[in-house]
């Protein structure tokens, strides 16, 4: 192998039942590189990982590691691990009841001379870790007691932690914040100059400029090329994903933002709260309207939705709907009102994972019709064969399991579910988080065409400008107080961040 | 071949192959002994009802099979399972003579209520004890073992006590008839055959399948989706009451008698065992009630198997386990690789010599 690369893949080939996920990929890194993996959805980018960690048996080509003189076959993470290669997946994959310092030890805790697990030692080397992230929290609480950004940090800090020589980090930053980002991308750089190589799966293509120093694009399963960073500007990049030239998101336009005010009222909230999570908030929302909620991660913009929705019951307030005031306990309540709710976190809330893409689909349908009146089975294929072919979802029939979708495929399935539904109002919780750009747009445009068509909606992201497209009215969120609302021409990046940091600027 | 491979495919087919590997066992033994070779299947008729011992299976195997639908359901829905089963049908068996007998009495050979009442009372009782371990499991969120060790300790006992610690014995035909003959069928087998016939008419039609399933491989994304997770539970853990009665009242009607200490003594096992070996996860989610049913009668015919070897019922159960073993290996996922591997290598071999 040439000097200073540290990891070639070369020729590898990979099958799911019916779908050829990889063709024929080459993938080279070289020591102290920080490599951006980029493509679409279903472009096989996780599934090239999980050939190299193992958790995938690819059925031909070589991986060569440096330090290893032969071709070497993972045949688990654990395996992957011990010659050096660690991973962070895009879904946090830890133990929720254990602690954060036994997760961040688990299966290579500090022993004491008796052979039991040295506790004091583990919390402390984890209280360590934890400070070179400047992350303060308490070591020995369960992992399920932090946020999902926090969990991500400590999969993050779990994996740099093992002095491996080559780092994946599979879109680690979708559910981090700028700040955390910006902590990210400094622990990144600092493995850099010590050597380290990693391979960095990300949608932000903000992101990778910042932080790559080179590319490698994938299409459809097969390799599109290995570049330098300088040698594809952000539009050839966005070309080679999509394989066309693409017309830009900044294309969409906001039509007719006023008039939609005047239109009847069909959600009025006034002084929801559940306690702990969201304080009173009012909020109105007419027909048509899309209502941005804004906030940094944790400030209740997720537990809002949540509390109209039913899905954390709301303990104080009155909610009309259309003008009736309705007490909604339970999710389907809320849905016989016509409401629908897109969750934030697919894998935990959103997919029924060995259920078929078919089946999910038709779920919510379902459950409105309650339980005696069953789909008929002609139906059910009906459905969803329209919603696949409507949303280009990717899957290799309808009866494929929704796990074996990449993830943007999945969130398109949980999309068809409700839009399924016909609803007049829909919550839609980051739908576009972990999306690539191409299927990014087509959501956006989707939640126009449906406001459009007299739905409402709520749409809850982390990126901004998003927002800024698609919103007629936006509201922020600050530890979970609803600070101010933002509309028509004061809706701009810089008004919506001053209003996020606080202070009196929303006057 | 390209046809078995797709037969094996299937999703029947190791629950079926186990039964028919059963079977071979009694072929095997019947000619190794001198016995006509197909022994097992021969049904005759004696004293004007069905004889024979796949009969015997199909008899013997009611109240496993019975017990395996509720179990099915509530394996699959809360990814547990019911140990009280065995109890709760001795509870019916309390619950039921108890009242036909009028309360007191241990031996009569007339009804002092009517015999629906009985049944009925019975059946309530254990649709109650449904209700207590599903309330336990979907609202108090307590591990569905450990919920349901309450009444698989307390069950029997509170039977017992019903009956005062005595027998109860209930001498008229009528209630025998349940565990008897009805013409020349064991009208076990017909109630067998009811139950699970309703089961399947209920799934085929309703949408209580697809419930079911998704509660049971995600809990919190089905509640976003509109399904009351907690209320489909407890409706599993009620079925599984009701089954576990309708399998008492077989039982019960058998030996026309309320032998608490003794009815659906470790039943709950076989029917645990029977959905894992219909090829169900113990672990919730997707499920297969045929599976369920087979591995069911799979079970019975191994005990009627060596019984008809001439096994003790003392001995059985080590002779059982063995068959048990070899049976859930053959299904188990490496074995399973084991052989995909061997039958592609031989096809490579194959090509390979072809051309």
């Amino acid at each position: 192998m040439e000097d200073n690369v540290v990891l070639k893949m070369q020729g590898i080939c990979m099958t799911f039942p019916g779908v050829k996920a990889l063709e024929d990929v080459d993938f080279t890194l070289k020591k102290g590189e920080i490599r951006a993996l980029m493509g679409e959805n279903g472009a096989g980018k996780s599934t090239l990982i999980k050939c190299l960690t193992g958790v995938n048996k690819f059925e031909a080509g070589e991986i060569y590691l440096d330090g290893c003189d032969a071709p070497v076959i993972n045949k688990s993470t654990m395996d992957a691990q011990n010659k050096g290669i660690s991973t962070v997946y895009q879904e946090v994959n830890l133990c929720p009841n254990l602690s954060v310092a036994e997760n961040l030890f688990i299966g290579r805790e500090p022993l004491t001379r008796m052979g039991t697990v040295n506790r004091r030692e583990m919390n402390q080397r984890a209280v360590q870790l934890m400070k070179q992230l400047d992350l303060e929290i308490d070591v020995t609480q369960n992992l399920e007691d932090y946020s999902l950004a926090l969990q991500q940090m400590i999969a993050i800090a779990r994996a740099v932690d093992m002095e491996s020589k080559v780092l994946i980090l599979d879109e680690p930053t979708s559910s981090l914040d700028d700040k955390e980002v910006a902590k990210l991308f400094g622990m990144m750089r600092r493995l850099r100059d010590k050597g380290v190589g990693i391979i960095f799966v990300t949608h932000f293509l903000e992101q990778v400029y910042a932080v790559c120093d080179g590319i490698t694009v994938l299409r459809n399963g097969t390799l599109v090329g290995e570049y330098q960073i300088e040698e594809l500007p952000r539009v050839k990049l966005v070309a080679a994903m999509m394989g066309k030239d693409f017309d830009d998101l900044a294309a969409i336009k906001q039509e007719g933002s006023g008039d939609k005010q005047k239109e009847e009222l069909v959600i009025e909230a006034k002084g929801l709260s559940h306690a702990g999570t969201i304080k009173p908030f009012n909020l109105d929302i007419h027909k048509g309207e899309v209502i941005g909620l804004t906030g940094l991660l944790g400030s209740g913009r997720s537990e809002l939705a949540r509390a109209i929705y039913g899905a954390d019951r709301a303990q104080t307030g009155t909610l009309k709907v259309k003008g009736n005031e309705v007490k909604i306990k339970n999710p389907i309540d809320a849905m016989k009102l016509g409401m629908g709710m897109l969750p934030d976190d697919r894998k935990a809330e959103g997919i029924i994972g060995d259920l078929s893409v078919r089946e999910n689909i038709i779920l919510a349908i379902q459950a409105k019709q309650g339980i005696l009146k069953k789909i008929p089975m002609a139906k059910q294929c009906e459905i969803a064969d329209k919603f696949i072919e409507l949303l280009q979802i990717k899957c290799a029939s309808r009866e494929t399991l929704i796990r074996q979708l990449s993830g943007g495929n999945q969130q398109k399935v949980i999309l068809a579910r409700w839009l399924a539904t016909n609803p007049d109002f829909l919550i839609l919780d980051e739908p576009t988080r972990g999306i690539d750009i191409g299927t990014k747009t087509e959501i956006q445009k989707l939640v126009l065409k449906l406001a459009n068509e007299g739905t409402s909606l709520i749409f809850i992201s982390s990126e901004i400008e998003e927002m800024l497209r698609t919103c007629n009215r936006m509201a922020v969120l600050r530890d979970g107080t609803k600070v101010g609302e933002i509309e028509g021409h004061e809706m701009n990046q810089m008004n919506v961040m001053k209003v996020i940091a606080g202070g009196e600027q929303n006057e | 071949m390209s046809s078995i491979r797709s037969l094996t495919k299937k999703r029947l087919f190791l629950p079926i192959f186990s039964m028919l590997l059963v079977m071979l066992i009694n072929v095997i033994y019947d000619v190794a002994c001198g016995n006509p070779p197909l022994g097992f299947f021969v049904i005759t008729i004696k004293n004007a009802v069905l004889y024979g011992r796949l009969i015997d299976v199909l008899n013997r195997g009611s109240e496993i099979a019975i017990l395996a639908i509720g179990m099915t359901l509530v394996v699959s829905s809360s990814a547990g399972t019911d140990i009280s089963v065995g109890s709760v049908m001795s509870l019916y068996a309390g619950v039921c003579c108890m009242t036909l007998a009028g309360f007191g009495e241990v031996n009569v050979s007339q009804y002092a209520n009517p015999l629906l009442l009985g049944i009925g009372a019975g059946l309530l009782v254990t649709c109650i004890c449904g209700l207590f371990n599903g309330f336990l499991v979907a609202y108090m969120n307590i591990q569905p073992m450990v919920a349901t060790l309450i009444l698989w300790s307390a069950g029997r006992a509170i039977g017992l006590l019903l009956c005062n610690s005595q027998i109860v014995y209930v001498r008229v035909p009528s209630f025998q008839k349940l565990g008897a003959y009805t013409g020349f069928m064991p009208t076990p087998i017909i109630v067998a055959a009811i139950c699970i016939a309703i089961a399947a008419v209920i799934l085929r039609f309703t949408a209580l399948g697809t419930y079911i399933q998704s509660v049971g491989i995600n809990k919190k994304a089905s509640r976003i989706a509109g399904f009351n997770s907690a209320k489909i539970i407890l409706l599993c853990y009620v079925i599984c009451g009701l089954c576990a009665g309708l399998a008492g009242m077989v039982a019960t009607s058998r030996i026309y008698s309320a032998d608490t200490n003794n009815i659906g003594l470790n039943m709950e096992l076989d029917a645990i065992l029977a959905v894992a070996l219909g090829g169900n996860s113990l672990g919730g989610g997707k499920f297969n009630l045929a599976g369920s049913i087979i591995g069911a009668y799979t079970i019975q015919a191994i005990t009627t198997t060596l019984y008809s070897m001439g096994v003790s019922s003392a001995q059985a159960p080590v002779f059982k386990a063995v068959v048990v073993i070899i049976i859930v290996v053959i299904q188990a996922e490496p074995v399973k690789e084991y052989f995909k591997k061997v039958s592609s290598k031989r096809a490579a071999v194959k090509e390979a010599t072809k051309a």
